[in-house]
């Protein structure tokens, strides 16, 4: 015990190794202690090498973006279902509703269709307008789906989107998306890049 | 498994099949084989949902099923069969240098899907190659069947394990699930299949299709009423055949450059003669790259391609490149050193690397503390004891490679995750940009005017534009990188697995 006491005092500063061995001369500053973890960015001290570009780069960068887009479109991209709801426990007119809005969502659209004449400007804008809005509209709703289930009657019209897009329009299905698709693309312009 | 791997098995599932199927999925990688409702149950997912995640998986040939005793059926993933997905690119691409535009879409149709019968991919491709065609013209399915042989003959598609036929004497039920089988000789084997047709267009009416007589249905051809010919034989595309054509052009391509130098040293304006293809081949035997070896002197002696050799040169340069760009040219001639002495003490290094010692010691120690370089001890006395033991510095290649391996698979998760946030911080930006364009595509379709286009496209404001294009150098620059990695990576598999393979 007294040895081991004084053991303590005498020999903290030994190392099992000689020193000198590894290369650590005596009097040689040591490097400051590591107080912390690295840093997330640590600073580079050399520039990395530039990626390889022409023609076999961009094509396999292209054919990558197209890649992420098109699977996402495929049947193989499951997107997470809405849970059925329990139409006992609520009033019947939530269902009803759905039906209406569904038309009414049918009948906007159908205009957007490819008229035979030409629009006037100021309808082109109000319609952006009215789509800005219910674009708005469905995005709030979808904000709102994804907290607390208090909002039932507004799940379901997220629900027969789905179902409706996906079997109706001609517009880009990531229009009435939340937002996490932002693969998808116009079916016309297969040469616009995927982000 | 390690949990980088898993990380970027968990990326990758969810970026190309959604989130359902990459929480199967990881789930799978990190418990192993399981039965269905114990993976229902465990990761609080309906039935429902989990059949259609494993359905999916299966599908893409990252899940396989096996029935165990008392007709329980186990699901277990193929963690590195995940991690090739990074590499659809690279397949897709090189099935466009090696066989053109149709072999590009036969290859990217069945990595797309899974697995597809030769009629699916015929017609699809057929389809699509019409769409990018003048007004008028069609691909023909023969064209397309034919390019499909050639990639079944040299093995870069192959046919997928099917169902054995079954005789009517077995009386019991059948099983839970089928065990699939597949012999060498039936892998590349083409069903015969006389495909007549064309490729149609999507929106053209049936008029242009000959020998088709049901242009009832303008979207869909119906084919579901005919008996599909070669129902059950499924293809898949054959990974490991396009991993050796790239083992053999990185092999190719070190060769050349090693030519390039080796040409640079000759006389100029020769030709090429049988003398000095000799020459030739005895300087790259001699080479220190040790590629080819002469076996023999029967007929001038046969060249081989020592494979091992070859993969070990071009995982030691890839380490060497590594430390060369993190830690200086200097550094680089040290690792350079060590690696071809094998052995080095300190002082040693500092009088080959001529290098002061205190620069030498704090490049090593910083290579040493990365793992490039390992310590080797060897002691002078039976006691150990270090002042007494000779401590030499060495490259383990393996576990230097395994190492940089292990770093490359973080890389690309942050890659990914970078993207995807770098992506979501732009949403509405994108959103946006995304119905401007939807609204002027559909306005060009019904001849709007030219200033009304300029004023939808003007309701992006220049700032906007501006956000727009750096976020899609950023998107290019990562997923490039991500590309860049991937080759890494392959290299430094092949040589791990052909060091594997010879222990």
């Amino acid at each position: 015990m007294a040895s081991r006491g004084g053991g303590r005092g005498r020999g903290r500063g030994q190392l099992t190794f000689n020193m000198e061995a590894v290369g650590i001369g005596k009097g040689d500053a040591l490097p400051p202690p590591t107080l912390q973890p690295s840093p997330l960015f640590p600073p580079l001290e050399f520039r990395p090498v530039p990626l390889p570009s022409g023609e076999e780069g961009e094509y396999v960068l292209a054919l990558k973006q197209e890649l992420r887009g098109a699977m996402r479109q495929l049947p193989y991209f499951i997107r997470p279902a809405v849970p059925k709801r329990d139409w006992r426990r609520l009033p019947r007119e939530l269902k009803i509703r759905v039906r209406k809005l569904q038309k009414e969502r049918t009948t906007i659209l159908l205009p957007k269709r490819p008229p035979k004449t030409t629009e006037d400007k100021e309808e082109t804008i109000q319609k952006l307008e009215t789509l800005e809005k219910k674009e708005e509209e469905v995005t709030s709703e979808e904000d709102e789906e994804k907290e607390e289930e208090e909002e039932k009657e507004e799940e379901e019209e997220e629900e027969y989107d789905e179902e409706e897009h996906e079997e109706e329009t001609d517009y880009i299905m990531s229009y009435f998306d939340n937002g996490e698709d932002f693969g998808g693309d116009s079916d016309d312009n297969m040469d616009e890049a995927i982000y | 498994m390690t949990q980088a791997e898993i990380k970027l098995c968990s990326l990758l599932l969810q970026e190309h099949f959604g989130e359902i199927v990459e929480k199967i999925g990881v789930h799978l990688i990190r418990t192993g084989s399981q039965p269905l409702r114990v993976i229902a149950h465990d990761t609080g997912t309906s039935l429902d949902q989990v059949k259609k995640a494993l359905c999916v998986l299966i599908q893409h040939n990252l899940v396989i099923y096996q029935v165990h005793k008392r007709g329980v059926v186990e699901y277990e993933a193929q963690c590195s069969r995940v991690l090739r997905m990074l590499r659809y690119p690279r397949y897709i691409y090189t099935a466009k240098t090696l066989y053109s535009d149709t072999g590009e879409l036969i290859v990217e149709e069945l990595l797309l899907n899974g697995k597809m019968t030769m009629s699916a991919v015929v017609k699809k491709v057929a389809d699509r190659l019409t769409e990018t065609m003048e007004d008028g013209k069609t691909m023909d399915y023969a064209e397309v069947s034919n390019t499909f042989v050639r990639l079944a003959d040299t093995h870069f598609v192959q046919r997928c394990p099917f169902v054995p036929a079954t005789e009517n004497s077995d009386p019991g039920p059948p099983p839970p699930a089928p065990t699939l089988v597949i012999n060498e000789k039936d892998m590349y084997l083409v069903p015969k299949l006389s495909l007549i047709g064309k490729g149609k267009r999507r929106r053209s009416s049936d008029e242009d299709a000959t020998g088709e007589p049901k242009a009832k249905r303008p979207k869909h051809t119906a084919d579901n009423k005919e008996p599909i010919p070669d129902d059950g034989i499924y293809w898949q595309a054959n990974l490991d055949r396009f991993h050796q054509h790239f083992r053999d052009q990185g092999i190719v391509s070190a060769v050349a450059n090693r030519m390039d130098q080796i040409f640079r040293s000759l006389p100029v304006g020769y030709n090429i003669s049988k003398q000095v293809l000799d020459q030739y081949l005895t300087l790259l035997a001699d080479d220190p790259l040790e590629f080819v070896g002469k076996s023999g002197d029967s007929g001038g002696g046969m060249y081989v391609i020592n494979l091992h050799k070859a993969l070990g040169s071009l995982a030691t340069a890839t380490l060497e490149s590594v430390v060369q760009e993190r830690f200086g040219s200097r550094c680089a001639r040290i690792f350079r050193l060590v690696l071809q002495k094998k052995h080095l003490e300190q002082k040693q290094v500092e009088d080959f690397a001529m290098i002061p010692a205190k620069e030498a010691k704090d490049m090593l120690y910083k290579m040493l503390s990365e793992n490039f370089i390992s310590l080797q001890e060897i002691p002078k006395t039976p006691d150990h004891a270090p002042s007494r033991t000779f401590y030499l510095y060495t490259v383990n290649i393996l576990s230097a490679a395994r190492m940089l391996l292990h770093r490359c698979y973080k890389s690309i998760a942050n890659l990914i995750e970078r993207r995807q946030f770098e992506t979501k911080e732009n949403k509405r930006l994108l959103e946006k940009s995304q119905r401007v364009e939807a609204i002027i595509a559909s306005m060009q379709a019904t001849g709007a005017e030219e200033a009304q286009l300029q004023e939808i496209e003007e309701m992006i404001t220049a700032p906007e534009r501006q956000q727009l294009e750096t976020l899609k150098r950023n998107v290019n620059k990562l997923d490039a990188s991500e590309i860049q990695v991937d080759e890494t990576i392959f290299l430094l598999e092949s040589y791990i697995e052909s060091t594997m393979k010879r222990q």
